[in-house]
């Protein structure tokens, strides 16, 4: 793939890159299932920037003489509220269409650190010499031998309940997934011939890591993404759900989930709409994940 | 094999030790004064805080104060709660046996679905079936627990009204708990009811926890079958005549079970995990109940005592799978 990319001529760089993104395409596009959950995700992404035109009212504006009103094709609906409004007479739809802003960014910023941060000790972890090998993947082991919720939640705990410290929290534990991940790629990788001929060309350390061995080691990385950004929104919601994540009145899924909980044998729609929302956003991913793995993961390729 | 087990063994210890870190640096790493947070008094005089200082062993050097948390936890001393002043051991294994009951419920009811719905999407790969099953799987695996719980309720508790929202049995019974398990406990008591109550606490609990492995487990298994399947000897077993009920269910089975079992075995910090959500929303007073309430109390001895309890149980489940999974398969113990 990259053999001779190193020392040619940036013309033979650029052609190479659109038939790759064909190819990638030619195979992500053969799973419906895939192509279907990116439809959906980009309108996630869509309704997440444009919330604030698209949502009718302000998320928090209160609505008094109008609690608990049902969807509008229920008895006692109304159009002002086509999803009903919630026990203290907020809009419903306007609530879900902002919380696509949460989820969405929670997603982006967790995928980023914990990608970021897992890559470059997973790089280390693979070039080190043994013993910081070893110490760095016990570290990880420790880190892995917690259950992920329950390690987010003694975190939340210490650094105090709010989204940003749940998106924190919730990065720390999945970092290690990409540790493992790189650091396994970067072993198969170092062993083959262009690397040893990078070294023999005089590249330097830094060099052989970020620029001839990772972009090899990128596919497994990039389902791994797609996969914690669905577990990430799970978890923050998890964590709102239980009050260590975003903190009242802000329309985060899971928060919204929390306080209808009283309400759930009254009025089943402000249970019912946060979580199908949660629910709807990670299959999506997840389908796309699934989709990834097949069209970037040579050895399941066709199977 | 022996050699084997020892190596396994020797990567267990730098990460008990890792563990024991962690809960150890949990209390100094929370904000504020560690020992009025451990004292949770406030208003104290300075010579009770030197008191403290000395009775907590603070004014000792930190390996010092190290050596002896991991001394203590050795010989089972975890510390007390502030709230109920037991030992944080003791309520452990109280509520241990709730979670351990809800968890082996749902694990047998993911398996039993899981299972055979693997093998009949594997046996029919791209029909209809196995497309329907899939996607169920993945809608499954995509679930957010919490609120697949409460949509339960709403269903089974308020519309139809037959099972229990909370609780692991109707508050009419009263019998000892001998083993803490109230299927048997409820059994053994003999009261009229008393078994069908706790039967019914538990169905919904179950499900609940039991759907994420259920997904898990039904997607892996047909994957590990459809590997199998297009092996060398299911044809020869096919070409022999066997009837294909046998092929599949003996032959191909047998060998797609050990990626499946690595599976459910590692399946078990998932369970813990969803067990943290399943027990908050049925009250169901078991393990993930008791650490969820003690960090809203700022329990903070019991949050430490328990994150270590639970990480070294996850530590060992995994050793056990590792161990058993070489047992299996001998290629394992080479590497």
């Amino acid at each position: 793939m990259a053999l001779a990319t190193e020392q040619e001529t940036p013309v033979g760089d650029t052609v190479e890159r659109p038939g790759r993104l064909r190819e990638f395409w030619f195979y992500f596009r053969e799973n419906r299932g895939a192509v279907f959950g990116l439809w959906i995700f980009l309108g996630f992404l869509f309704i997440a920037i444009f919330a604030p035109l698209l949502a009718p009212y302000d998320p928090a504006e209160q609505f008094r003489g109008a609690f608990l009103q049902p969807p509008v094709w229920q008895e006692g609906g109304d159009w002002r509220f086509p999803l009903g409004t919630d026990m203290v007479g907020r809009d419903m739809l306007s609530r879900l269409l902002h919380g696509a802003q949460y989820s969405f960014f929670v997603g982006v910023v967790v995928v980023v650190v914990a990608a970021s941060g897992g890559i470059t000790v997973g790089l280390i972890a693979g070039f080190a010499p043994t013993w910081i090998d070893t110490i760095i993947m016990r570290i990880m082991d420790v880190i892995l031998a917690f259950p992920s919720l329950l390690l987010a939640l003694v975190l939340v705990a210490i650094l105090g309940p709010s989204l940003t410290n749940a998106m924190i929290a919730i990065a720390i534990v999945l970092q290690p997934h990409y540790v493992r991940l790189t650091r396994a790629s970067v072993m198969s990788e170092l062993s083959k011939d262009y690397v040893t001929s990078a070294r023999v060309a005089g590249a330097g350390r830094l060099r052989l890591m970020f620029v001839t061995v990772l972009p090899n080691c990128l596919a497994p990385i990039i389902v791994q993404a797609a996969l914690s950004f669905s577990t990430a929104i799970l978890d923050a919601a998890a964590l709102g759900f239980l009050g260590m994540g975003a903190q009242p009145p802000t329309p985060e899924w899971g928060t919204m989930l929390a306080d209808a909980r009283e309400f759930i044998l009254r009025a089943w729609w402000i249970v019912t709409f946060p979580g199908l929302a949660i629910l709807v956003t990670v299959l999506a991913i997840n389908l796309m994940g699934d989709g990834l793995r097949d069209a970037l993961d040579p050895k399941l390729k066709r199977s | 094999m022996i050699g084997f087990i020892l190596r396994r063994l020797l990567t267990f210890l730098p990460t008990f030790v890792g563990v024991t870190i962690i809960s150890f640096a949990f209390i100094r790493m929370l904000p504020g004064d560690p020992i009025i947070v451990m004292a949770g008094e406030r208003g104290m005089s300075d010579e009770r805080y030197a008191e403290l200082q000395a009775q907590f062993g603070f004014d000792r050097p930190l390996l010092e104060q190290y050596g002896e948390y991991v001394w203590g936890v050795l010989q089972g001393d975890l510390g007390e709660s502030f709230v109920t002043k037991r030992p944080v051991w003791d309520e452990f294994f109280t509520l241990f046996p709730a979670t351990l009951e809800l968890s082996l419920c749902a694990m047998i009811f993911a398996v039993a679905l899981g299972l055979p719905a693997g093998v009949i999407a594997a046996v029919n790969r791209g029909k209809f079936f196995d497309r329907a099953l899939m996607s169920t799987a993945l809608v499954g695996y995509s679930m957010p627990i919490f609120w697949w719980a409460l949509l339960l309720i709403i269903l089974f508790s308020g519309v139809w009204g037959i099972t229990p929202v909370s609780g692991r049995i109707s508050l009419l019974y009263f019998f000892d708990t001998p083993t803490g398990f109230m299927l048997i406990d409820s059994w053994l008591s003999g009261q009229e009811g008393a078994f069908g109550s706790a039967v019914n606490h538990l169905v919904l609990p179950t499900i609940v926890l039991g759907t994420i492995p259920l997904a898990v487990i039904a997607r892996q298994t047909r994957s590990a079958m459809l590997e199998v399947l297009s092996e060398d000897y299911i044809r020869t077993a096919r070409a022999k005549g066997l009837a294909p009920a046998r092929v599949t269910g003996v032959h191909a089975l047998r060998n797609a079970m050990i990626p499946v079992i690595t599976v459910i075995g590692l399946s078990v910090g998932t369970l813990l995990a969803g067990a943290i959500l399943t027990e908050t929303i049925f009250s169901w007073p078991g393990i993930g109940k008791w650490m969820v309430d003690s960090i809203y109390r700022r329990d903070y001895p019991v949050v430490q005592g328990g994150l270590l309890l639970i990480a070294v149980m996850v530590m060992i489940v995994n050793l056990t799978v590792d161990v058993l999974y070489g047992f299996i398969n001998p290629k394992i113990r080479k590497t």
